[in-house]
C-alpha cells in the first residue's frame, strides 16, 4: 500500500477542504475533511459502520452539499454551483451500490443503456457500446433478463456496467461487495481494476480488510468518527490551501 | 406542451399503469359535475337574461268590468289608443281562448274546454310593451290614457311579478358559476395529488434518474405525459357521459314550451363554452402537474 502522493498544484480531480456535514441541528457528523483524490488513482474509504462513509461519498457523487467548507470537481466549486448545472456533472461519475438499485421493471440490456439514453445517445449508437458491455461482464445471454430474475453477483455486474457504461471520469462505489460471495467480491474488484487502469479514478468504500491488500497501488483514507484519520502514520492528505 | 413528446425507450421508465388507480375515475366525475354545472349555468343566465329583456318594458292592463261586453269594448278602444302612442312599441289584446287555456293547464283541462273554467268571470288583458327603458314617463301618460278608456282597469308591470323569479334564476346561475369554479379547483387538486403520489412511489427510480445525470425537465415531462394521458381519458369519460345527459335533458326539454322554461337554452355562446372546458380542463390538469413536479423535484439534490 503505497501513501497518498501530495496534490500536484491544479491536478487533483476532487479537493474537499475544510468540509463539513450535519444534518439539521445536530452534531456534525463529518468533520474537517481535507483531501484530494488524483485522476487515474485507486482510492479505498474504510471506517466502521457509522462512521461517515456513506455521507462522505454522497458530497462526492453530488446526492450531498456540504454544510461548511469547499468541494472542488474537476476543477470547479460545486458548494456554489446553482442546481441546474448539476446534472453535466453527474454525467461523468459513476456510482455504484451495496443494493445495487437496479430498476426493476427493466431489462439489464436496458438498465445499462439507461445513461446513455439520459444523456440523448441514439438507439443506433447505443445499440454497440450495451452489447459490448454486456459481453464484459459476462451476461450476453442474459441481456432481457428482469433484475428478479438475476443473482446478486450479477445483479451487481450490471450496476456496474450502468455506471462505468458512459465512461465516467470517476467511479463510487459503496460497500459494492457487501451483498455477493467472496468469490464474486473478487471477480468485482478485478472489474474496478481494470476501469482503473483504463484511465478512472475509484473509489470503493468497504470495511473488508481483504479487498483493500489485493490492490497493488491502491491508496487508502480512513474514517473514524467523521473525521479522516492516519492509522498508520503514512497517509498524507493534504489540504487544498497546503502544498 | 399539453402532452409532452418523451422517447419511447424513456417511457419504459415508468411500469404502465394507464387507468389504474382511482386518479381517471375521480377526474371523470368532476368533469361530468362541471359540465353539468356550467350547462345549468349557461342555461340559468340566458333564461334571466331573456326574462329581464322579456318585463323590462311591458305592463299587462286587467279590465275587470263586471259586464263582459263592456270588457270586450273598453280592451278593444284601449288596445287601438294604446298603440296610436308614440310611447308604446306595441300592444296587444290577450284573446279569451289564449288565457282559457293558459289556465287550462292549472285545472286540468289542457285545452281549456273544461266548462267550470269557461264559466269562470275573467278579465280582459291588454299586453303593452313601451318603447326605449324608460317607464316612468310612459307609465305615467298610460295611467291617464286607462283612465280615459278603461276606468278602474288595473296597470300590473311585469317587472314586478317576475323581477323576484329573474333575480332567483340569476343567483343560481351565479351559484352554478361557483360550483364549476370549487370543482375546477378540486380537479387541480387531484392531479396535485397524484403527481405527489407519483412521485413517491417512483422515488428509488427519480433517484437513479438524478443520480446518472437526468435533469429536471427529463424527470418531468415523463411523469407530466403520464399524467395528463390518464387525466385526458377521465376527462374525455366525464365529457361523454355529461354530453348524454344534457342531450336526454334537452330531449325532454324540447317538449316543455310553456313559460320560463322556453326562455332556458345554450346560444352559440354557451355552446363554445361547454366544448371549450374540457379542452381547458387538459391544458390546466397538464400545468398543474407539471409545476407540482417541479416543485417537488427542487427540494431534491
Amino acid at each position: 500500500m503505497t501513501d497518498v502522493s501530495p496534490a500536484r498544484p491544479g491536478g487533483a480531480m476532487v479537493e474537499f477542504d475544510g468540509v463539513g456535514l450535519r444534518y439539521g441541528p445536530d452534531a456534525e457528523i463529518l468533520s474537517d475533511i481535507s483531501f484530494n483524490l488524483q485522476p487515474g488513482s485507486f482510492y479505498f474509504l474504510t471506517g466502521a459502520s457509522g462512521a461517515g462513509k456513506t455521507s462522505l461519498l454522497k458530497m462526492l457523487y453530488l446526492a450531498q452539499r456540504p454544510s461548511r467548507g469547499i468541494v472542488r470537481l474537476f476543477g470547479e466549486d460545486l458548494v456554489a454551483m446553482p442546481r441546474h448545472r448539476l446534472p453535466g456533472f453527474r454525467r461523468r461519475i459513476g456510482v455504484v451500490f451495496q443494493d445495487f438499485r437496479l430498476i426493476p421493471h427493466l431489462s439489464a440490456r436496458d438498465n445499462i443503456a439507461l445513461p446513455l439514453r439520459i444523456a440523448g445517445v441514439s438507439e443506433e449508437d447505443l445499440s454497440g457500446p450495451v452489447g459490448e458491455m454486456l459481453s464484459w461482464i459476462g451476461l450476453g445471454d442474459r441481456a432481457d433478463a428482469r433484475p428478479a430474475t438475476l443473482s446478486g453477483g450479477e445483479q451487481q455486474r450490471v450496476a456496474i456496467a450502468r455506471a462505468v457504461i458512459a465512461r465516467p471520469q470517476l467511479l463510487v462505489a459503496d460497500e459494492p461487495t457487501g451483498n455477493v460471495d467472496p468469490e464474486m467480491a473478487m471477480r468485482l474488484l478485478g472489474l474496478f481494476e481494470a476501469l482503473n487502469r483504463l484511465g478512472t479514478t475509484v473509489v470503493v468504500a468497504t470495511h473488508d480488510i481483504h479487498l483493500i491488500s489485493r490492490i497493488e497501488n491502491a491508496q487508502m483514507m480512513r474514517l473514524e468518527r467523521g473525521r479522516l484519520s492516519d492509522p498508520t502514520g503514512a497517509l498524507r492528505y493534504p489540504p487544498a490551501n497546503r502544498a | 406542451m399539453i402532452i409532452p413528446r418523451v422517447p419511447v425507450q424513456h417511457r419504459r421508465l415508468l411500469p404502465d399503469r394507464r387507468l389504474s388507480g382511482p386518479t381517471p375515475w375521480v377526474i371523470a366525475i368532476l368533469m361530468m359535475l362541471t359540465l353539468l354545472a356550467a350547462a345549468a349555468g349557461v342555461g340559468l343566465a340566458r333564461s334571466a337574461n331573456a326574462i329581464g329583456a322579456a318585463i323590462a318594458g311591458r305592463v299587462t292592463v286587467q279590465i275587470v268590468t263586471a259586464n263582459p261586453v263592456t270588457r270586450a269594448e273598453q280592451a278593444a278602444a284601449l288596445r287601438r289608443a294604446a298603440a296610436a302612442q308614440p310611447f308604446v312599441l306595441s300592444a296587444r289584446s290577450v284573446e279569451p281562448e289564449e288565457l282559457q287555456a293558459t289556465l287550462g293547464q292549472w285545472f286540468g283541462a289542457a285545452e281549456g274546454d273544461d266548462p267550470v273554467l269557461k264559466s269562470l268571470p275573467l278579465p280582459a288583458l291588454v299586453d303593452i310593451d313601451f318603447v326605449g327603458e324608460d317607464r316612468t314617463g310612459p307609465m305615467r301618460q298610460l295611467q291617464a290614457l286607462v283612465a280615459r278608456e278603461a276606468p278602474g282597469a288595473r296597470i300590473i308591470p311585469h317587472a314586478e311579478w317576475l323581477g323576484p323569479v329573474a333575480r332567483l334564476i340569476r343567483s343560481l346561475a351565479w351559484i352554478a358559476g361557483g360550483m364549476v369554479l370549487l370543482m375546477t379547483l378540486a380537479s387541480a387538486a387531484v392531479v396535485i395529488m397524484t403527481a405527489r403520489a407519483a412521485l413517491a412511489t417512483h422515488f428509488p427510480t427519480i433517484e437513479m434518474l438524478h443520480m446518472i445525470g437526468a435533469t429536471d425537465r427529463q424527470i418531468t415531462r415523463l411523469f407530466q405525459r403520464r399524467i395528463a394521458i390518464d387525466t385526458a381519458y377521465g376527462i374525455a369519460l366525464g365529457t361523454v357521459v355529461a354530453a348524454a345527459i344534457l342531450l336526454l335533458i334537452g330531449w325532454q326539454w324540447s317538449g316543455v314550451t310553456a313559460g320560463l322554461a322556453a326562455t332556458a337554452s345554450f346560444g352559440p355562446a354557451g355552446w363554445a363554452l361547454l366544448l371549450a372546458l374540457p379542452l381547458l380542463a387538459i391544458a390546466l390538469a397538464a400545468l398543474t402537474a407539471r409545476q407540482t413536479l417541479l416543485a417537488a423535484l427542487k427540494k431534491i439534490l
